[in-house]
């Protein structure tokens, strides 16, 4: 974990309420598909834990929904501006462990990790299936980033508006894959978990007072007993997790 | 001496500052950050006789000035902290530790407090007093004279090393509980702990945490605890460690004004990882500014 100050060089809207926000600045360690980032923002207490979508050696990209007033006053945020930024929070996804034919899942806003993740795993020679769910068609992003980085995709939404009609799970029919890494919201990683046999790696979300694994305040029960959310996971293995809860 | 140091019951620190009993965990993930040795001492995660898993999740809201946290004091209980979590103290800091404890009743706290009382590394027992009575309704041992009176006798009668008792605010007359326990022996007090509060999601019309209620802290509740410093040195003749709010060093010349002798930093570390050793920078120079020649001849300064 480092702490950046880093400069805003792009906030745009990419969907009525999902922005791309591009941070510049140097950064010393290196950082893995999955990690996370924790944002403070003027005036809010508490940091705003985003997942890292794509970096490079200065620059970090992140995309976020507007939920809050958090991510609103972030939204309203002008190139040029600065930001206190906590970097390289979280295990992030074992790329080690995926096998040649990764299947990877994402829904809404679970769906940035998956681009840096996807990128990593096509550079390491692996033939990357991508499944991508949003509710309707004004709410697809990043579809074309993924095909261009050479995945083979499909596009679910939930009211039939673009891609196969409903749900991430329906468009499991017919993939080949060695291992699932999925992130999106808990009853589509629960849906997934009933849907599929595959061995596989989990994105949490949970609410958090620190993000480095002091506090306690994101931990959750498990089957190796209590796991911090921000330290131990986000990412979690399927086996470990508690799925009835 | 140097113009930073203090002598917390007998034991001297280099400075006043201590970072907080549960936003520090063992100290781990600072010791990654920063050389935990420039701290004062630090006081580890409340640790209790059995482990604890702690609260189901959300359990952490914020507010305006503030976050409120219902983590229901997970630890691994005592014998873990001493069999794992001690050695483990003992490489990244070489300076007494305090020992945060919490009980359900008087034989957990006496029994918690002999066993990190007979550790070299503990300095002191910080004894938090704001748990629920298993067996008196649930009541905080801490919001009652006579309750709190209770486990100072109980632990003092085991502990051969100082015992802070740390008291909650969500009293009325905050005075009249540290003078009970002064009288059964404390040998000093911490506060302030967390204000009982709650937030409620307007879209899910239900509380934000898990638990309901939760320990509002941070920089909202720093005027609270200056006025509760300020109360108990009336009342009182031992040391007071002040804690709530502080996120700077201003804040520490505050509530060394106001009474104590040494300052926790809380929630603070949370949201700035930094910010204990920028608040040690910052003594001098704001000493400098208020014309303060040795932080030890302030404490108390206001009254
Ligand atoms: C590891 C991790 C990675 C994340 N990655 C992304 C991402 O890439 N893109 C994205 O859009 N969102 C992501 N989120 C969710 C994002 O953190 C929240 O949407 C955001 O904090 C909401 O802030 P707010 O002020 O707008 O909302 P408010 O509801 O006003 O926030 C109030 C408080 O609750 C917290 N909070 C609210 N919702 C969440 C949530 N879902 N998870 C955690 N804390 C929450 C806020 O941080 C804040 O402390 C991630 C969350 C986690 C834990
Ligand atoms: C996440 C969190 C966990 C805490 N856990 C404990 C604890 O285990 N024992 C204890 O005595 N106080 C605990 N506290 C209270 C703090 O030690 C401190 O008394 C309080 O937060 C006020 O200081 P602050 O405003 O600087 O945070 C906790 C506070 C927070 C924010
Ligand atoms: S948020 Fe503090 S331990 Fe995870």
């Amino acid at each position: 974990m480092e702490q950046l100050r880093l400069v805003i060089a792009e906030n745009s809207a990419l969907t009525p309420w999902v922005y791309r926000l591009v941070l510049e600045g140097e950064r010393k360690e290196t950082l893995r598909p999955g990690q996370f980032v924790e944002l403070a923002l003027p005036g809010r207490f508490l940091r705003r834990p985003i997942s890292l979508c794509d970096w490079d050696a200065n620059h970090l990209t992140l995309i976020y929904k507007v939920v809050g007033q958090g991510t609103d006053q972030l939204s309203r945020m002008r190139p040029g501006h600065s930001l206190d930024v906590l970097a390289g929070l979280g295990n992030g996804y074992d790329t080690a462990c995926t096998g040649a034919h990764p299947l990877l899942v994402g829904g809404g806003v679970g769906i940035p990790p998956l681009y840096g993740l996807c990128k990593q795993l096509i550079s390491e020679n692996k033939e990357v299936t991508v499944i991508l769910g949003f509710n309707t068609k004004d709410e697809i992003f990043y579809v074309n980033e993924f095909e261009a980085l050479g995945a083979r995709l499909r596009l679910t939404t939930a009211d039939g508006s673009a891609g196969q009609k409903g749900f991430v799970t329906d468009a499991l029919a017919g993939i080949e894959a060695s291992h699932l890494c999925a992130c999106g919201p808990m009853p589509m990683l629960r849906a997934l978990n009933r849907a599929t046999d595959l061995p596989g790696q989990f994105s949490l979300e949970e609410r958090m007072g620190c993000g480095f694994g002091a506090c306690m305040g994101c931990s959750i029960p498990t089957r190796e007993g209590q796991k911090r959310v921000c330290k131990d996971g986000p990412v979690f293995r399927r086996e470990v997790l508690l799925w009835e809860n | 001496m140097g113009k930073l140091s203090v002598n917390l019951c007998g034991i001297e620190l280099d400075n006043p500052i201590i970072p907080a009993s549960g936003v520090f965990g063992y100290g781990r993930e600072f010791a990654a950050l920063y050389d935990l040795d420039i701290l004062g001492s630090f006081s580890f995660k409340g640790t209790t006789l059995h482990p604890r898993e702690g609260n189901p999740t959300p359990r952490i809201a914020e507010c305006p000035a503030g976050m409120l946290n219902a983590v229901g004091l997970q630890n691994p209980g005592v014998a873990a902290v001493i069999a794992r979590e001690l050695p483990e103290i003992a490489k990244i800091f070489h300076k007494p530790v305090m020992a945060n404890v919490s009980g359900f009743s008087l034989e957990e706290y006496a029994e918690t407090c002999a066993a990190l009382d007979a550790q070299d590394q503990v300095g002191w027992l910080e004894v938090n007093i704001s748990c629920p009575n298993v067996h008196q309704g649930g009541m905080s041992f801490g919001t009652e004279p006579e309750s709190a009176a209770a486990v100072v006798k109980a632990v003092k009668a085991v502990a051969k090393k100082p015992v802070l008792v740390k008291l909650t605010p969500n009293v009325t007359d905050i005075a009249a509980v540290a003078k009970a326990a002064e009288d059964a022996g404390a040998d000093g007090l911490s506060l302030i702990n967390t204000v009982l509060a709650m937030r409620i999601d307007p879209r899910t019309r239900r509380p934000v945490l898990a638990n309901g209620t939760g320990g509002l802290s941070g920089p909202a509740v720093l005027p609270i605890a200056v006025r509760m410093v300020y109360q108990v040195y009336e009342a009182v003749s031992i040391p007071i460690v002040g804690m709530g709010g502080v996120s700077c060093a201003r804040d520490v010349i505050e509530l060394m004004l106001a009474g104590a002798t040494a300052v926790e930093v809380g929630a603070a570390n949370l949201t700035d990882p930094f910010v204990c050793p920028k608040i040690i920078k910052e003594l001098p120079k704001i000493m400098e500014e208020y014309r303060i020649e040795s932080l030890a001849e302030i404490i108390g300064g206001a009254h």
